[in-house]
């Protein structure tokens, strides 16, 4: 039977700590991750991600929950016993050996014959393209080349899964574009199922199959970057993922009533009472007074963002909404700030958010 | 790259710049170190006076009598001096078992206090250089104490039926190599900590993840990297031990003699001096060749990974 799960974490808790001052880095976290895809774990500082990382690496055990590799019971494995492999985000490359002896670390641990150790270090060589520095030692290389060596020891093995830890929080902006294409011609080429872990939420929608965003120990949400970023389950993901707009609201039938007295039409729409409508900044248009549904606003600052200009408007009973306008090619949008506009929220774009 | 006329001179400048600040520590070396050096070596061949001393006749005497000496019941006849050899051997061995307990017990410690939160760890190094704080000669007058027949370890045992009668530990080789381990165990875990402080343990983590065992991660990643540790801490115990004067004389007596009480001897009642200098220069090259061996040994090691 072939299992299409390459990692599957099922109710997983890790606390540390005991008593009264433990925390629960993991609270009943429960993921797939599918074989061959390149998944994200995106949140802020201090959400677990390295924890959850760690445990299918398994450096550290968990409290409670069973972490499964292609439907085996991993959870007590230690780490040299489990096909996994991880890219640090200090890169712990061995500073006592060269880079090509870096990358046959871990095939002469798996006790592999000589030649097959050769011809597969001088392969991941080529696949990160450090042929020419396979002699020099780790300390003589640049922060992006230290990343590729990190990548091509973790990769030599040929594990099931490659765990990768912020590997490019390190790097500077423009090398870490480069890094971002690198990587996933990696995976692509590899096959090899990438678990990275990030909390640039850029790189987590550009790079990923599949994102899961965490927030507390918690997993909130998993899907696509585009289900992420067009249909956020909660307020965290919704505010978490790009920019916002939060509108105090009531349901009403049919739709939302928002304070300013205007009702929006949302689908789908359960429950009753007072929620949050949310609506992306590009999702809000600039239109002529008279369209139906227009809402009368009136513009409180611009400010300019090269291709965009974000419009931040006020609506009749105060409430703030930001609109993301295309800058015309010179620049300039027309507007001035207190000049009287209306607005109108792309049909279909505005959602209701449960908290 | 050439350099320009202002680039040699600054060159040269810091240069001079950088012998002009050594040369109190030059001075020093001269006078202390090499100075009395080539007064032994000088004196290691004349002629030995009745009284001790030297007196100024060119003599091979004392080199020869190093291994070689007269035949008691046939003068002229020169034969193996068994009683020296057995002193080069006795020193050489028990100076290199010293080393590997200092290490072996040396090296677990150094770890654990390198891995004690940074807070605690002063306190740790604290603890290890408290024998310090006393004389040589005192601590090793109280490991007599802990030793001797009727001493704690023995009336332990004998209170606690495991022996009837106490074991002879005060006066032989073992009584030796206990108070050198005992002595020069911090001078082995000073350098070590040094070593495994700076070793950054997420590289344990990394090779574990790359399939080693916790033996292989020891063998392969720990101890190559913490080499230098290793090395300082055993030169630092070996050097000294091999020149061990107190220590074997409490603890061994007068017949467990090692090379620095035989060397002693010949300066005091033997007054052979030129026996004694030739004795010393033989301590000096022995300790070289020692070390560069293990220098070298340890660093081929390196070079295979
Ligand atoms: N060894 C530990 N002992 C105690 N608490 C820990 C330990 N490791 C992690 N924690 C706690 O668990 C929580 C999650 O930590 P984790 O390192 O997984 O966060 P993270 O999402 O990786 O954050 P970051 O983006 O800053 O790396 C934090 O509150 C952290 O303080
Ligand atoms: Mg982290």
């Amino acid at each position: 039977m072939t299992n299409q799960n390459a990692v599957e974490a099922r109710n997983v808790i890790k606390a540390f700590g005991q008593g009264t001052s433990a925390v629960r880095a993991l609270d009943d976290v429960s993921v797939n991750i599918q074989r061959g895809e390149f998944f994200t774990l995106l949140g802020p500082s201090g959400c677990g991600k390295t924890t959850l990382l760690r445990l299918i690496a398994g450096f550290e055990m968990p409290s409670g929950g069973t972490i499964l590799l292609e439907g085996t019971d991993i959870t007590y494995l230690p780490p040299n016993q489990r096909p996994v492999n991880t890219v640090f985000q200090s890169y712990a490359l061995f500073p006592h050996l060269s880079v090509a002896q870096n990358i046959s670390f871990g095939l002469e641990m798996q006790g592999k014959p000589a030649a097959e150790v050769k011809a597969r270090t001088d392969k991941m060589l080529a696949l990160v393209q450090m042929e020419a520095m396979a002699g020099r030692k780790t300390s003589q290389l640049s922060g992006g080349q230290q990343q590729r060596v990190a990548l091509a020891r973790a990769l030599a093995p040929q594990p099931k899964v490659l765990l990768l830890d912020e590997p490019l929080s390190a790097l500077d902006y423009k090398l870490r574009k480069e890094m971002q294409i690198e990587l996933k011609r990696l995976q692509h080429e590899t096959g090899i199922t990438f678990v990275f872990v990030t909390h640039d939420q850029e790189e987590a929608l550009t790079m990923s199959d599949r994102v899961g965003v965490m927030s507390a120990g918690k997993l909130q949400q998993v899907g696509t970057p585009r289900e992420i970023y067009t249909r956020p389950v909660n307020r965290f993901v919704a505010s978490f993922i790009g920019e916002t707009n939060f509108l105090p609201a009531s349901v009403v039938p049919g739709g939302v009533k928002l304070g300013c007295g205007a009702v929006i039409a949302v689908e789908g729409l359960s429950g009753q009472g007072a929620t949050t409508l949310t609506i992306r900044p590009e999702q809000v248009r600039l239109v002529d007074a008279a369209e139906a549904e227009a809402i009368p606003a009136t513009v409180t600052n611009l400010v300019y963002f090269g291709t965009d200009t974000h419009c931040y408007l006020a609506l009749p009973d105060g409430a703030e909404v930001v609109a993301r306008l295309q800058s015309p090619s010179n620049g300039e949008v027309g507007l001035q700030q207190g000049q009287k506009v209306a607005l109108r929220f792309v049909p279909g774009a505005a959602q209701v958010l449960a908290d | 790259m050439t350099m320009s006329p202002a680039e040699i001179e600054r060159d040269k400048a810091s240069t001079r710049n950088a012998w002009a600040l050594s040369t109190p520590a030059l001075i020093l070396l001269t006078f202390a170190a090499c100075g009395p050096l080539f007064i032994m070596l000088v004196y290691s061949f004349l002629t030995k006076g009745q009284y001790g001393n030297v007196i100024g006749t060119f003599s091979l005497d004392g080199w020869r009598s190093i291994l070689t000496s007269e035949d008691i019941f046939d003068p002229g006849v020169t034969v193996w001096a068994d009683a020296h050899l057995s002193i080069f051997w006795r020193s050489v061995k028990l100076s290199v078992l010293t080393t590997i307990l200092t290490l072996a017990i040396g090296f677990p410690t150094a770890w654990f206090i390198a891995t004690r939160p940074p807070k605690s760890r002063p306190l740790w190094l604290f603890l290890i250089t408290i024998p310090f704080w006393t004389n040589l000669l005192i601590r090793t007058v109280a490991i007599f104490e802990v030793i001797r027949n009727e001493g704690v370890i023995n009336t332990l045992l004998i209170w606690a039926s495991v022996i009837s009668a106490p074991l002879q530990i005060t006066y032989t080789d073992t009584a030796v190599f206990i108070g050198m381990v005992y002595v020069y165990l911090p001078l082995m875990v000073l350098p070590l900590f040094a070593s495994i402080d700076r070793f950054d343990m997420r590289l344990i983590e990394a090779a574990h993840d790359l399939y080693a065992s916790r033996m292989a991660v020891l063998r392969r990643v720990i101890l190559p990297i913490v080499r230098p540790g290793v090395i300082a801490g055993s030169i630092l115990v070996f050097v000294p031990s091999l020149g061990a004067v107190v220590t074997p004389r409490i603890l061994g007596g007068g017949k467990n003699m090692m090379i620095g009480n035989f060397i002693e001897l010949q300066f005091g009642q033997g007054r052979n001096w030129p026996l004694g200098a030739a004795l010393s220069m033989t301590l000096l090259v022995i300790v070289t060749v020692a070390l560069l061996f293990y220098v070298r040994v340890s660093s081929r090691e390196n070079a295979h990974g």
